[in-house]
This record gives structure tokens, C-alpha cells and sequence, in this order.
């Protein structure tokens, strides 16, 4: 107050590539002395052109290039992808393929979570807690590894079901770990919630008010730790969950109160691997016999894909929040359209209420505690019209000119 | 609250077996390559690599003889990483295969399978290591 001067706000610029960054995104920040007055941040650093390939190849192809679109919940984009294609093309889904979907599906929430927990402790300095975790994480991967064939990518789902079954042999090895897991939980949540150190750090850092939350339409565990009662898995059940009894989580249940601070937002995820182990165990249990997919000739499949008409949208609670995938098809082998809005788009404007007021070092576990993606989120914007795709800027000035004049007739 | 609740963890850390595995050797050689070729002659020790799980997706294997060159494989192949050559035998280029094994399922004759051969690391990727045909 005494000396203005020293007050005078100042710029600091991260990105949009920094070694503290993940994944390239720009940030302004205006400082004024140790503390966030405003920020201001620019996505779309990493243009990557898979939905411009998509557009290319049918959807037995683009399946596999949607598991490429994010490496760790690639499960959930080839669900929203293969249900947007399986309801343009009219084709039924087995029972059986619904449940192996949920299972992996699960299962990929379960290593998403403690992959973000992992980083969340990085991000706050406890690098031995990162290591804990991630060790532990390796198990669920190793499952996963055992039902799919690969740690990551897994190439499971496929338009009209699944590609691999569950058989009565791999039951012990999902046993054995749901066992882990749920015999580790309670560790993981007082390591996490009962370290003095991580509780000054994480209490009241980084709110994201319900109101706020509502407004910025976040979606996922950010938003449930702002006490919005949101999980697709709930609302718009998709998949096996319509049988299955999944409440969303919020962090009241367990804290008694809502902070929508990042610590909730550990809460949330911590006690979520707990839901998911609950989950699969139903699952496995209730799981009825029968096929796995719809069509199990692959060159039938493409046929009848060829023949669809007509749109879909596809959404799944991907271990961010909603995963979206809109297709449109026209009859031929490649759809027409199609476009994917991954779940870390709708949750990066909560960034701004999040860092406003907040101290300089508070910045990475607040941008870490949304758990952003942001390979899934840029991808190169695609037009499609008539036979030229991709506009050039030339093309869209000319685009513009002409409307300009077309109203001015 | 307590102070530290990860201390009496990390102390029961020290006396456990390392989480990973010391592949290719406990400590890493200064060369890579020439580690190998002291392996190939005998003089150094590789520790083995994690078994690779049942049905596990590796780089493809071809059995030429049966393929009848129908084409279906390449045009289901995500990564367009499969040639029909004018001969009606395929070439596969696997620096460019996600290992997704969908050509494997489509194929009429069970031509295609995947092997679990996964360390495929090469410097040049047109090496024959790389091309299946
Ligand atoms: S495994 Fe997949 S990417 Fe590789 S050649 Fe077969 S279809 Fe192509
Ligand atoms: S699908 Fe099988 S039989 Fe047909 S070209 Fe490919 S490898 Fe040969």
C-alpha cells in the first residue's frame, strides 16, 4: 500500500511449451506480487489432424485412431465413437459386449485416477508418493494388458460389441487386484487426506464454486467436487450401467461439506477407484452368456456400416467427465463427419475462476487438478465443403468476401 | 491430521524388491548396441525381458502360402500399413502398424497372426526386421 510501484502488475508467460507443462497450452498470467489478478490462457497448441484422417477411412478403421486420440482413456473415446456409429447404422449390441465394455471401462477410470493422483503429488512435491502410486497402478495396467492384449491402446471395443471375451480363467486375475485395490484405498486416502502438508496445500486452493461450475458446464470429477451432481454413468446410462447401481460422488458423502477446492477434487477421485472396483465386481458377477458382438464378420460389418444414413452422437463419462463424439454418415465407406469433443474441453475454463487470487506456486497443482488433456482437446479444425476439405486462410478470407457481398445484394 | 504418514512406508520401501524390471541390464551399459553384441558373444548377461501376457498383440507373422490375395486385410488396415503387390501376396510395413490385429481377424485363410515378438526398436525403418512379405 505503501509503495505502489512495487504493486504494479506484471506479465508472466508460461508456454506454450514449459518444462512444467505436460502438454503444450498458453498461459498469461497477470502477477501482481506473488499472487494470480488475472489469467488468460490459449489451447489449441497441438493440432494433430485425426479427425481430418478419420474423415478417410471407414469406421472398423477409425475405431482404432479414436483409441489413439488420448492414451489414457482411450476406451471411453472408441465407446463414444462405436455407440454414435452403432446407432446410425441401427445395430444391436449383445448384452454380454456391454458388460466387457464397462469392465475395461472401469478399469480405466481405476489407472486414470491413480495416474492423476501420481501427478497431483508430483506437482506438490512428493515425489515418493508419485512413485507409490504409480507402482500400484501397475497392476490395474497388467489386467487391463491380460483382457485386451496391450497396456495401452487396447483395440477391445469395435463397432457392435467387443473383440475379445472375458473367459472364466481371467477371473482371478481381475479378483486378485479388485482386491488390491480395495485393501489399498483406505492407505491411499489417509496418505493423500491425512498429510498435514497436503492438507495446507490443497484445502480452499483453487475453488471452483457450484454456481461456477454450473456456469462453465465442467463436467466429470471437477464438477462432482464442486458438489454438481453430474456422472453420465447416472444420468444417461449407457453401456451395462442401466442395470448396474452407480450414484455419482460427491465430496459431501465422505467430508460432510463441499470445499470444490482441489482437495475435494482428490476426494472425488480417490473414492471413485473405490466405485470402479465396486462396479466391475458387479459386473463380473451379473454378466450374461452370449456373443460378444453384433456382427462378427468384419467384412459384413463394413457393408452394413457402408449402407448407414443418417447422425448419432455418442457419450461416455470418461475418467475427465463427458466424453462426446457426434458422426454423421451418408452411405459411403468413410462418414461424412465427424467430430469429437473430449471431456477436457469442457472442463479448461474452470481454470480462470480456479487461478484467480491464487499464489504463483499454487499454479501447477491447480492446473493439475483438473486432470487436463490436452492432446484429446486440440485437433485441427476441419470444414467440410463440397470437395475441398481442409480451407486454407486465403479460402475462408474469399468465404467471407463472398458473404459480405451476397448480403449486401 | 498427521505429519508424515508416508514415512513408515517409505522406510518399508528400502528393504522390498524393486518394482521394475532391470531390463536389458541391472545398470545401463554405456552402449546399448554394444552391450548386445557382448551378449551375442557370450560375455555379458541379458536380463530377460517381462513376459509378454496370452494373446498378447506383437509384430505380425505371414504365412505366404496360404494368402490368396483377396486385399481384404489392406483395406481394413487403420494405418494403411499393408501392400497387395502385383503378385497377390501382401507386404507389410510394420513401422507403420499400430498393432491393432484387425487384419488378422478379417483374414478368410488365418494368413495373418500376431507373434509376440515385441522389441522391434531399428534404426532404419525400411531394415528387413521391419518388412514382412
Ligand atoms: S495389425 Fe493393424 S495396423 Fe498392423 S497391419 Fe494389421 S491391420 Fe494394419
Ligand atoms: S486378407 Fe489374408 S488372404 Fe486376403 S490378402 Fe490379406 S493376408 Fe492374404
Amino acid at each position: 500500500m505503501s509503495d505502489e510501484s512495487k504493486k504494479a502488475p506484471y506479465i508472466v508467460p508460461i508456454g506454450p511449451n514449459h518444462p512444467a507443462l505436460k502438454e503444450p497450452v498458453m498461459f498469461t498470467f497477470e502477477m501482481e506480487g506473488e499472487v494470480v489478478r488475472e489469467v488468460d490462457f490459449a489451447p489449441g497448441q497441438a493440432h494433430r489432424g485425426i479427425e481430418w484422417m478419420g474423415m478417410r477411412r471407414n469406421p472398423v478403421q477409425i475405431v482404432h485412431l479414436t483409441d489413439r486420440i488420448c492414451g489414457i482413456c482411450g476406451v471411453s473415446h472408441t465407446l463414444a465413437f462405436a455407440r454414435a456409429v452403432e446407432q446410425v447404422a441401427g445395430i444391436e449390441v449383445p448384452e454380454r459386449a456391454d458388460y466387457i465394455r464397462t469392465i475395461i471401462a472401469e478399469f480405466e477410470r481405476i489407472q486414470s485416477h491413480l495416474l492423476w493422483a501420481g501427478v497431483a503429488a508430483h506437482e506438490l512435491g512428493f515425489d515418493s508418493l508419485l512413485h507409490l502410486t504409480w507402482k500400484v497402478r501397475e497392476q490395474s495396467m497388467d489386467v487391463i494388458e491380460n483382457l485386451t492384449g496391450n497396456r495401452v491402446n487396447y483395440g477391445i471395443v469395435q463397432v457392435g460389441g467387443v473383440r475379445r471375451d472375458i473367459v472364466l480363467e481371467q477371473h482371478p486375475i481381475i479378483d486378485d487386484c479388485l482386491g488390491t485395490y480395495e485393501g489399498l484405498l483406505g492407505k491411499l486416502l489417509s496418505l493423500f487426506l491425512d498429510d498435514k502438508t497436503i492438507t495446507m496445500r490443497c484445502r480452499d486452493c483453487g475453488v471452483l464454486s457450484k454456481k461456477e461450475a454450473l456456469e462453465l458446464c465442467t463436467v466429470g470429477p471437477t464438477a462432482r467436487a464442486s458438489g454438481v451432481n453430474v456422472d453420465l454413468r447416472q444420468d444417461y446410462p449407457y453401456a451395462a450401467y442401466g442395470d448396474l447401481d452407480v450414484r455419482a460422488i460427491l465430496p459431501e458423502q465422505h467430508m460432510g461439506e463441499t470445499h470444490g477446492d482441489v482437495y475435494d477434487r482428490i476426494v472425488v477421485r480417490l473414492l471413485e477407484v473405490g466405485q470402479s472396483c465396486q462396479i466391475i465386481r458387479q459386473c463380473l458377477s451379473e454378466m450374461p452368456a452370449g456373443p460378444v458382438t453384433a456382427e462378427e464378420k468384419l467384412a459384413k460389418l463394413l457393408a452394413i456400416c457402408k449402407k448407414a444414413q443418417g447422425e448419432a452422437i455418442g457419450r461416455v463419462e470418461a475418467p475427465r467427465g463427458e466424453c462426446f463424439h457426434y458422426v454423421r454418415m451418408d452411405g459411403k465407406d468413410a462418414p461424412h463427419t465427424w467430430k469429437v469433443k473430449a471431456s477436457s474441453y469442457s472442463n479448461l475454463m474452470s481454470w480462470i475462476p480456479m487461478l484467480r487470487g491464487e499464489q504463483i506456486a499454487d499454479i501447477p497443482i491447480i492446473i493439475a487438478s483438473i486432470d487436463p488433456c490436452l492432446s484429446c482437446t486440440d485437433r485441427i479444425a476441419v470444414i467440410s465443403h463440397g470437395h475441398r476439405s481442409v480451407l486454407a486462410k486465403e479460402d475462408l478470407h474469399r468465404l467471407s468476401v463472398e458473404k459480405t457481398r451476397r448480403l449486401q445484394r | 491430521m498427521r505429519f508424515l504418514p508416508l514415512f513408515p512406508e517409505l522406510v518399508r520401501q528400502l528393504f522390498r524388491e524393486p518394482a521394475t524390471n532391470r531390463f536389458p541390464a541391472k545398470y545401463l551399459p554405456p552402449t546399448v548396441t554394444g552391450f548386445l553384441h557382448d551378449v551375442a558373444a557370450g560375455r555379458a548377461r541379458l536380463t530377460p525381458p517381462v513376459p509378454t501376457p496370452p494373446e498378447f498383440r506383437g509384430k505380425i507373422a505371414y504365412a505366404r502360402d496360404s494368402c490368396i490375395g483377396c486385399g481384404l486385410c489392406t483395406k481394413i488396415c487403420p494405418s494403411h500399413a499393408i501392400e497387395l503387390l502385383p503378385t497377390k501376396k501382401i507386404r507389410i510395413w510394420i513401422d507403420q502398424c499400430i498393432f491393432c490385429s484387425q487384419c488378422t481377424s478379417i483374414c478368410p485363410k488365418s494368413s495373418l497372426t500376431m507373434s509376440p515378438e515385441f522389441l522391434l526398436a531399428d534404426e532404419d525403418r525400411y531394415s528387413e526386421d521391419l518388412i514382412v512379405e
